[in-house]
């Protein structure tokens, strides 16, 4: 075989070794932070299926270390076993389901819908509310963000009490409305600044009113962004704790409460907890796979202007 | 921006006498309708009245049909523009009676003493809560440990920069890591707090614990010592909000130009000085905007503090909202908890605004 003649330059060789060096520290620390990021939940899910023996002796993956069981999901009343009998832990557990879902969805509509009105509105029209011009009211609708929870916490308490709100759905969505509303009016804002004016106008030329033209030219435009604010309200919601804990007893009281309430009792019965924590986090990492852009999309929203 | 709406309309709204005394009637009449239910609830409330009233709904339905017909009146007083109106005012009024009224009934409530569980109502008692507070060691030591709390911010804006300069590059399954990554802000604080706080730090059989004993620490406790607890919450809230600031971030790494990194790299500027003297200049409004938002949702921080520690050891790990929350439920006493919680907000404003201030001042010199 004859020699070789052309080299590559010792320098691009090493330059070489220093590409791969850098590719392999990238992946490294990414597939670091994955672990970091996953195997709470992956610890938590096959939790689930342990027995005893199992969490004692720190066994980690399910058919090779040990054999999955359903003693945690027998707890919920959620296993194969159990499906078609009676189980009141099971409805239980559904009622607490359901009402997460209703508050949390019914606020995330609520705050969608008087968001994006008042943020159409603001992007739009010049108000003036006494002293209060557009600024002046967009500042007063974020600077609720600051406002941190636990101020309005203790009055909301009296209050509804004197309401008779306590411990009902209905308190509890408006609560949560409130909570998410500066931000859905930030990224709603955002949205419709992006939007042309030209669109409305020349609907308005062809005779529509201005509500006629927000709801049929504008709205289909904005949709994705009012998914985005909604996704975004509804992972704020459904983890709410705060109030949750403190504004319901019995009727109202929402997952996360359920959870939190059991966590004391358990000792190291830890497949009924991880059961229970599974089934509250399971709708939200769903979610989370199926909508990632729209999470992303909502929270790119006031970053980039 | 110059004056006059975006956009802008010419209407020949002709309002006549008749209208506009309907829209007045409207908004006045609803008006007396509201003082008359507040009039009566309190009455009940206080035994002027033969019947009693079980709630002070009355007075929620009448505020509601207050606003109905003020949101009506604008169309019937303004016309066009009313109908402007319509696209702000009803936010506005939830707003107001959902903060502005429960802010002013809290200022109230803050100079008095109430228990909650106890038969007899408030009582006004001055300034006696802001002496206790004054007094009150547990209070100091939870603001002291939120300043911690906040400075822990630093380093989670690190990791998250450098985790959002990572997936900005090139990369291979992008979208999986970015799934992955999102993944802990999708979880709630209270599961968080069992299952990372809860089972797998405990001390026996926690994977955690395993590892620490593997690595050599003979006696791993996450909760014993204040410094190592307090540690401990902070890397667990760090957890769930790294991925907030790494997206926020990733978005503003993506709107950066391409050309401009390019220039940089022709002009011969290695990646590590490209970063200081490019990307990080260009990338500061957005650093700031993300470390605002989070530095908001960290004065926030309970959830995980009253699950997994309640403040403990001693108050170690204790945020105000924790503080209070067990005050309260300790000793139901609403009016000195409100007292605190509105210092504390005070305390926010005064501290946000500096902050801003100071952050406009160094963006936009005026030499």
């Amino acid at each position: 075989m004859a020699e070789q003649i052309f080299h590559d330059h010792s320098s691009d060789l090493s330059y070489k070794a220093k590409w791969y060096a850098g590719r392999v520290a990238v992946y490294g620390i990414l597939i670091f932070w994955t672990v970091v990021c996953l195997f709470p939940i992956y610890w938590t899910v096959t939790t689930s299926f342990k027995l005893a023996p199992n969490v004692m002796q720190g066994h980690m993956i399910p058919l090779v270390d040990f054999w999955p069981a359903w003693k945690g999901w027998d707890s919920l009343g959620l296993s194969p076993r159990l499906a078609g009998q009676e189980s009141t832990v099971r409805e239980e557990f559904l009622k607490r389901f359901t009402n997460s879902a209703i508050t949390s969805v019914s606020a995330s509509v609520l705050a969608v819908v008087l968001g994006s009105l008042a943020a159409y509105g603001l992007s739009r029209f010049r108000y003036k509310f006494g002293f209060m011009r557009n600024p002046d009211i967009s500042f007063f609708f974020l600077s609720q963000l600051i406002l941190p929870p636990v101020v309005l916490a203790l009055p909301f308490l009296v209050l509804y009490r004197s309401l008779d709100l306590l411990d009902t759905r209905i308190g509890l969505i408006l609560l949560y409305t409130l909570t998410v509303l500066p931000i859905v009016i930030w990224i709603m804002r955002d949205q419709f600044q992006s939007i042309p004016v030209e669109l409305e106008e020349a609907a308005l030329v062809d005779g529509l009113s201005i509500w006629q033209a927000f709801l049929t030219i504008v709205m289909p435009i904005a949709l994705p962004g009012m998914v985005a604010a909604f996704i975004l309200s509804l992972v704020l919601t459904w983890n709410e704790y705060f109030f949750a804990a403190l504004l319901t007893s019995t009727d109202a009281k929402t997952l996360p409460v359920m959870v939190a309430s059991q966590t004391g009792s358990q000792g190291i019965n830890w497949w009924a907890m991880a059961a229970l924590s599974t089934a509250a986090i399971v709708p939200l990492i769903i979610i989370g796979v199926v909508l990632e852009r729209f999470i992303i999309k909502g929270m790119a929203a006031g970053a980039v202007k | 921006m110059s004056q006059g709406d975006l956009l802008h309309v010419v209407t020949g709204d002709d309002i006549g006498d008749r209208r506009r005394f309907i829209g007045k009637t409207l908004i006045w009449g609803s008006f007396a309708i509201v003082v008359a239910a507040f009039a009566m609830c309190a009455m009940a409330q206080t035994g002027y009245l033969a019947w009693e009233l079980a709630n002070w709904r009355p007075a929620l339905y009448a505020y509601l049909l207050w606003a109905t017909c003020l949101c009506i009146a604008q169309v019937v007083l303004h016309g066009e523009q009313g109908k402007r109106t319509l696209f702000v005012l009803p936010a506005t009024l939830f707003v107001v009676a959902m903060v502005i009224f429960p802010l002013i009934f809290a200022l109230t409530l803050a100079f008095s003493n109430w228990n909650l569980s106890a038969f007899e109502g408030p009582r006004f008692n001055g300034l006696d809560n802001v002496r206790q507070m004054w007094a009150d060691p547990f209070y100091w030591n939870a603001l002291k440990n939120m300043v911690y709390y906040t400075l822990a911010i630093l380093v989670e804006y690190s990791i998250a920069f450098g985790l959002a300069l990572i997936q900005a590059s090139q990369i291979r399954a992008r979208k999986f890591f970015r799934v992955a990554f999102l993944m802990p802000l999708m979880l709630s604080p209270v599961a968080v707090s069992w299952m990372v706080g809860k089972s797998m730090l405990e001390i026996r059989f926690g994977p955690i614990s395993r590892l620490a004993r593997w690595l050599g620490w003979d006696r791993p406790s996450f909760f014993g010592d204040p410094e190592i607890a307090r540690l401990t919450i902070m890397i667990m809230d760090a957890w769930t909000f790294i991925p907030f600031m790494m997206i926020m971030l990733l978005a503003g790494l993506q709107a950066i130009p391409r050309e401009v990194q390019e220039a940089a790299r022709v002009d011969g500027a290695s990646g590590w000085r490209s970063f200081w003297e490019v990307t990080f200049p260009l990338m500061l409004p957005v650093s700031l905007t993300a470390i605002l938002i989070r530095i908001i949702f960290k004065l926030k921080l309970a959830d995980i503090i009253i699950n997994v520690t309640s403040g403990g050891p001693g108050g170690a790990t204790d945020s105000v909202t924790s503080f209070i929350f067990r005050e309260y439920r300790d000793r139901s006493n609403v009016g000195y908890g409100t007292l605190l919680a509105i210092v504390y907000l005070v305390l926010i404003v005064v501290a946000i605004t500096v902050f801003m201030k100071a952050v406009d001042r160094w963006m936009n010199p005026r030499y």
